[in-house]
């Protein structure tokens, strides 16, 4: 039901049931907030929104209050706009004041609030935050004296991620967001997956930065610096860097991460496929064997170390598949040092993914070798950016290059793994062309491509049926629970962290509105639908690898280099 | 025991006539103790009454009973009011009226009894009688209720207070309790309850004063298939004692009050939920609601009325905000007890999503009364607009202190001169403080304001939880709103900005006003007036933005003592003197050269070594180095040392 309601002495319509700040963002007023997230229900911890309404004594918030038909609101009153001015005054009070070093510089909420507001001096001033500095993580960084407290990491952690590592400690000043008994977050529940990161307005969450460590080996000459980069991080190079994505995006990154100083560029997407190839070797065998269980994906690191912590029952179910950002680097240090004929511990081998827990799992327990880690750096999307800017780049103008082989080539299935449901759906094409020696119809994947966070698909593929279930954000493992519980039977389980998948990777670039990840995925549909190489069989990279170079190499023809093991881990829940 | 049970319960409570039999009524009078054939006495064991020592006075009369007169018995009572008078002990001797006496220490004990039971009573000690009809007089001794911190009082909440023993349930059903609820659950249906309440017009006795009939009316009217009823016993703004005093002195009214509440909203959960450390009242409490469950006033179809209640307690953890009701109801779920937004109200969405209904103690005590005297007799007490008493617990510098009940409408003067009994020591009364930390000062100017929700909103001071603190001249009102800033500082939940920083930013300000001038050059003084100079944005802004009221009433002390004070605080802002010569950090100390006698005894005590002389000879005070303490100047024998 729309009615009118007056602000700022004109007439806007409302409906019924909304609050004030919809009804004002849909007539193109915009009301600052910094509490607000999107998806989630109001807070209203901050009171930036603050409008005044007539007849009421105090303030309201515009994100909570329902709009009614007799309100006359004022927007941006000298009362209104006072407060608000005051509000962010406040929280500068006694903020560091780093902005020049600050992570987040350029690209702070804080500091576009406080410019937007028009603060030209320090009216108030406080006692500090102490500084509090909390490196212990393998992948966040925390920097406490730098939080406003506005609830988002809290709020994603619960709700989206379901982790709950990050709360409330103390009360009055001493108020500050902590992990588990207020410990250092390496022995919180934490899972790395980021998304903490991605919604903190100001610089008191990043990832832990590894470009000093690239550029102090990228000027080693004697080291053989390489670098592997995922599907995703075409797109996030292009988005951050402010660039048209092109369909020939990724041989302009060729180009300038060889004038960066990587001597061999490689993609992730090799990996993605041997890592489809294995997993669908994983499900043949447990269709053959009739067993009852699912095979349970463990490509999405942050995932696997959720089953670890919470659910260590489903551990033996996990795939033991290496995920494909870790076998493109063990191949890196296998195959391609054998090629080039150097010592594995001679390649600094460097990652770039839209993931923030892949810095973890590069340091996990069972990724290396012989004593050597199969990556030893992991940039994310921002960090890569940051380092294009670094090495002054023109990426206007620049020549298009392919990738290095052995690693070169990928099917557009790999690209496909990058938006949730699409490792499932490669590994069920491989399946079917695997028996029927035909590729399925595209279509049937529908189901698995939409449809909330908990989707299923049963494909009959000759006279088996493979039936798939996919979860959506660990959200839905909810769901998976109760289908399991009332008899339902998958062959393969998809479980990704984030919602959406990669493409909501908490290593691209800040402030993802839903549609901008709608839109990614959408690029990533668009690649599977026009690239010829659909199955990862049939890329010449995997053929060339399955057939010839693995085969060569007697140290890896057994695969087994492809595989890891999980463990039950005890953490402060 | 089991014959008296079921002789109350099937001969009052569920009795059906509203009248009783004469026989009943002759059983229910001894047990009353109205018709005493041994001495009895009372003495009063609420928390101020055990600070003041009376578990001692107890122990004591205990033993002289047993020495001396073993027909005597002893009851332990809850406290009457008067802080001031404890331990309060009362003596009951066969037939003649009961007798108070104040202050009865350990040693007192003896002599104070020697005389009663040999009929040569100490008047020094003695407070008043109090008449009970066919009983002799005590001739000469003036009557309790005609003391003046008696006469100005309505007592109809704490009418039982220090009358009964509040652990036994057999007293206060003779007293006419627990017959509303049964009658409620009986013979009413929910709405009626309501509507009894609703017309007598009970408002909620803390904050916004809403109707609590109406209040009630929202949460029965919404669909669900549970609804809560909370009983909020979380009082803890510093100088205030109503709700404890309550819960210590007449359990069995309040849990009353909650039965007959929850009945009216069709609620089968009742929940106290009490202040962490006030285990004296909690056992009480306990007690009284395992006595009441024994009589089958709780639980599964109470007295074939096809109504289950159950009534459990629930301890804070030790949070001021978790008196603030959508905190409350976080914490009773096991979340942080932090605040959250309105709408939707507890009445729609409440505890666990179902709607509930928060009251206060001191609300909830009206309601039995109203169950049995009806609405008109509630409407007759008080002013149009709000009928009934306000309990306050007057503290602070007045002669006499303790809680109080007075009828609404009557003048704040009447109870600072008439039952406080004017200020302490004959010094200069400055304010009353109503309503703790988020109340407001009350000027000389004031005093005529009647106590009613219209007369005070009309001033902009909140009626408040129920403290009353009288404010002399020796307190200095910038040190007085830095201590309430620094309590919200400290509790603030942390969750909205302008109470979280706001707070910190104005505790911080108003310590650089009182702290010593370290050194004028150094900016500080620029400083101080700049941040001096915001401190009334922040309040503005606190007030128009804060999430909850403990952010949006934190800065109301500030805003009251300003208007009311402004010079106070110009004097300690530009002068940098403070004229009741608290602030520490603005107290000069000097040595009278005339009457210091070189003793020494000053810089013996002196923590900083600030204080130098020759032995007999005068000394002095070295400024820089002084911290303010004052302590030379509470040790010095000869008055040699003067403050500025």
């Amino acid at each position: 039901m729309l009615f009118t309601i007056q602000v700022n002495n004109k007439k806007i319509k409302a409906e019924k049931g909304e609050t004030i700040l919809s009804a004002l963002n849909r007539n193109g007023i915009i009301i600052p907030t910094l509490c607000r997230m999107k998806e989630f229900t109001p807070t209203g911890a901050c009171r930036m929104c603050v409008v005044e309404v007539e007849g009421r004594d105090r303030l309201v918030t515009a994100c909570s209050q329902p709009v009614e038909e007799w309100m006359k609101i004022k927007t941006h009153s000298p009362r209104v706009i006072t407060a608000r001015k005051t509000i962010v005054e406040l929280l500068l009070s006694n903020h560091p004041d780093d902005c020049l070093y600050c992570d987040r510089n350029l690209n702070c909420e804080l500091q576009r609030l406080s410019e937007e507001l028009n603060i030209r001096e320090r009216r108030i001033r406080g006692r500090k935050i102490k500084p509090r500095l909390d490196q212990s993580s393998p992948a966040i960084i925390r920097e406490l004296s730098k939080c406003i407290l506005c609830g988002r990491c809290v709020r994603v952690c619960e709700e989206t991620i379901t982790a709950t590592s990050l709360d409330f400690i103390n009360k009055g000043r001493e108020t500050h967001v902590g992990a588990a008994m207020d410990r250092d977050f390496n022995f919180s529940s934490c899972i790395h997956c980021g998304q903490c990161v991605l919604v903190c307005p100001t610089g008191a969450l990043h990832e832990k930065h590894n470009i000093t460590e690239v550029q102090e080996y990228l000027n080693k000459p004697e080291i053989v610096k390489v670098i592997q980069y995922s599907s995703m991080v075409v797109y996030g190079i292009a988005e951050e860097l402010g660039m048209r994505y092109t369909r020939d995006f990724d041989k302009v990154l060729n180009s300038i991460l060889r004038k960066i100083g990587f001597d061999k560029v490689f993609k992730t997407g090799t990996g993605t496929d041997v890592c489809i190839t294995e997993i669908t070797g994983q499900l043949t065998e447990r269709i053959e064997n009739n067993s009852d269980s699912p095979l349970y994906i463990s490509a999405c690191p942050a995932w696997v170390k959720y089953a670890e912590q919470f659910i260590p029952s489903l551990i033996p179910l996990l795939s033991t598949v290496k995920s494909p950002q870790q076998i493109t680097g063990v191949l890196i240090k296998t195959l391609v040092a054998e090629q080039l004929g150097v010592k594995p511990g001679e390649i600094f081998s460097v990652s770039a993914t839209p993931c923030m827990a892949m810095k973890f799992e590069a340091r996990r327990d069972g990724m290396m070798r012989k004593g050597i880690s199969d990556v030893d750096s992991v940039l994310t999307v921002r960090e890569l950016a940051r380092l294009i800017r670094l090495y002054g780049i023109d990426t206007t103008n620049i020549e298009q290059e392919p990738a290095d082989e052995p690693l070169a080539g990928r099917s557009s299935a790999a690209i496909l793994a990058e938006v949730s449901g699409g490792l499932a759906e490669g590994v069920i094409r491989a399946f079917h062309f695997q028996k029927m020696k035909k590729e399925p119809d595209k279509l049937i994947f529908k189901k698995l491509r939409s449809g909330g966070i908990f989707r299923e698909l049963s494909v009959q593929v000759d006279d088996t049926s493979v039936r798939a279930a996919v979860v959506d954000g660990l959200t839905g493992l909810e769901k998976l629970r109760s289908a399991l519980a009332s008899g339902k039977k998958y062959d393969i389980v998809e479980v990704m962290t984030c919602p959406g998948g990669c493409v909501h990777g908490a290593g691209l670039p800040f402030s993802p509105s839903k549609d901008e990840i709608r839109n990614r995925s959408k690029l990533v549909y668009q690649s599977d639908d026009t690239e010829a190489i659909n199955l990862p069989c049939k890329s010449p990279s995997l053929i060339s690898l399955y057939e010839k170079l693995l085969k060569e190499n007697p140290d890896i023809s057994d695969r087994k280099i492809f595989f890891t093991h999980f463990e039950k881990r005890n953490v402060l829940l | 025991m089991e014959d008296l049970k079921t002789f109350l319960i099937e001969k009052v409570l569920t009795f059906e006539s509203d009248t009783l039999s004469p026989d009943t009524e002759k059983v229910l009078q001894l047990i009353r103790r109205e018709k005493t054939v041994k001495p009895v006495i009372y003495v009063s064991t609420g928390t101020s009454s055990i600070i003041s020592g009376s578990g001692k006075t107890c122990s004591a009369i205990e033993t002289y009973i047993k020495e001396n007169e073993p027909s005597a018995s002893i009851v332990q009572v809850g406290s009457t009011g008067p802080a001031t008078f404890e331990p309060l002990v009362c003596i009951q001797i066969p037939g003649k009226n009961k007798l108070f006496f104040r202050n009865i220490t350990e040693e007192k004990v003896e002599p104070l009894l020697n005389g009663v039971f040999h009929n040569d009573i100490n008047t020094d000690d003695l407070a008043g009688q109090t008449g009970t009809k066919g009983f002799e007089l005590w001739a000469g001794i003036p009557f309790m209720d005609e003391l003046p911190f008696f006469t100005h009082q309505k007592r109809v909440i704490l009418g039982n207070c220090g009358c009964y023993d509040p652990e036994s349930i057999e007293e206060y059903i003779a007293r006419g309790g627990y017959r509303a609820y049964i009658k409620a659950i009986r013979h009413y249906t929910f709405e009626e309850v309501c509507d009894i309440i609703e017309r007598s017009g009970l408002r909620g006795r803390s904050g916004g004063g809403y109707l609590t009939g109406l209040k009630w009316k929202h949460a029965l009217n919404t669909t669900s298939n549970s609804r809560y009823l909370i009983c909020n016993a979380k009082e803890s703004d510093p100088g205030a004692f109503t709700d404890r005093t309550i819960l210590e002195s007449d359990p069995h009214r309040l849990i009353e009050g909650i039965a007959i509440a929850a009945y009216a909203i069709g609620a089968s959960n009742a929940i106290i939920f009490m202040r962490s450390g006030s285990d004296h009242a909690k056992n009480r409490l306990q007690k009284a609601i395992d006595k009441s469950r024994e009589y089958g006033l709780f639980g599964h179809n109470i007295f074939s009325s096809g109504y289950n209640l159950d009534i459990i307690i629930r301890v804070e953890p030790g949070a001021f905000v978790c008196g603030e009701e959508t905190a409350l109801i976080n914490t009773l779920e096991g979340k942080r007890g932090m605040p959250q937004l309105k709408p939707p109200y507890p009445t729609t969405s409440g505890l666990f999503g179902k709607p509930t209904v928060i009251n206060n103690v001191e609300t909830l005590m009206n309601v039995p009364l109203i169950m049995q005297n009806g609405p008109e007799w509630f409407r007759s007490i008080g002013t149009e607009n709000s009928p009934g008493t306000k309990v306050f617990a007057i503290a602070g510098k007045g002669r006499l202190s303790g809680v109080v009940e007075i009828e609404m409408g009557t003048k704040i003067r009447t109870i600072l001169d008439e039952i406080a009994d004017g200020i302490r020591e004959g010094k200069e009364f400055k304010a009353i403080q109503l309503g703790g930390v988020s109340g407001s000062f009350i000027t000389a100017e004031n005093l005529d304001i009647s106590i009613d929700y219209e007369s005070l909103k009309e001033k902009g001071i909140g009626m408040g939880a129920g403290g009353f603190v009288i404010i002399d001249e020796n307190t200095c009102m910038v040190d007085l709103v830095r201590y309430y800033m620094e309590f919200i500082r400290n509790e603030s939940c942390g969750k909205c900005i302008p109470c979280r920083e706001g707070t910190g930013r104005m505790l911080e300000i108003l310590e650089s006003v009182i702290r010593k001038p370290l050194n004028e050059e150094s900016g500080t003084t620029l400083e101080r007036f700049k941040g001096v100079m915001q401190l009334e944005t922040i309040a503005s802004v606190m007030k128009d933005t804060s999430l909850c009221g403990l952010g949006q009433t934190a800065p109301n002390p500030f805003i009251s003592a300003l208007k009311n004070f402004r010079d106070e605080f110009e004097e300690h802002i530009f002068d940098r003197k403070c004229r009741a010569n608290i602030c520490r950090g603005l107290r000069t100390f000097s040595i009278d050269v005339d009457k210091c006698t070189g003793c020494t005894a000053c810089a013996a005590k002196c923590p900083v070594n600030a204080i130098y002389g020759t032995r007999l000879q005068p000394f002095f005070i070295v400024e820089e180095k002084c911290i303010g303490c004052g302590i030379c100047f509470d040790i010095c024998k000869f008055s040699a040392i003067t403050v500025k």
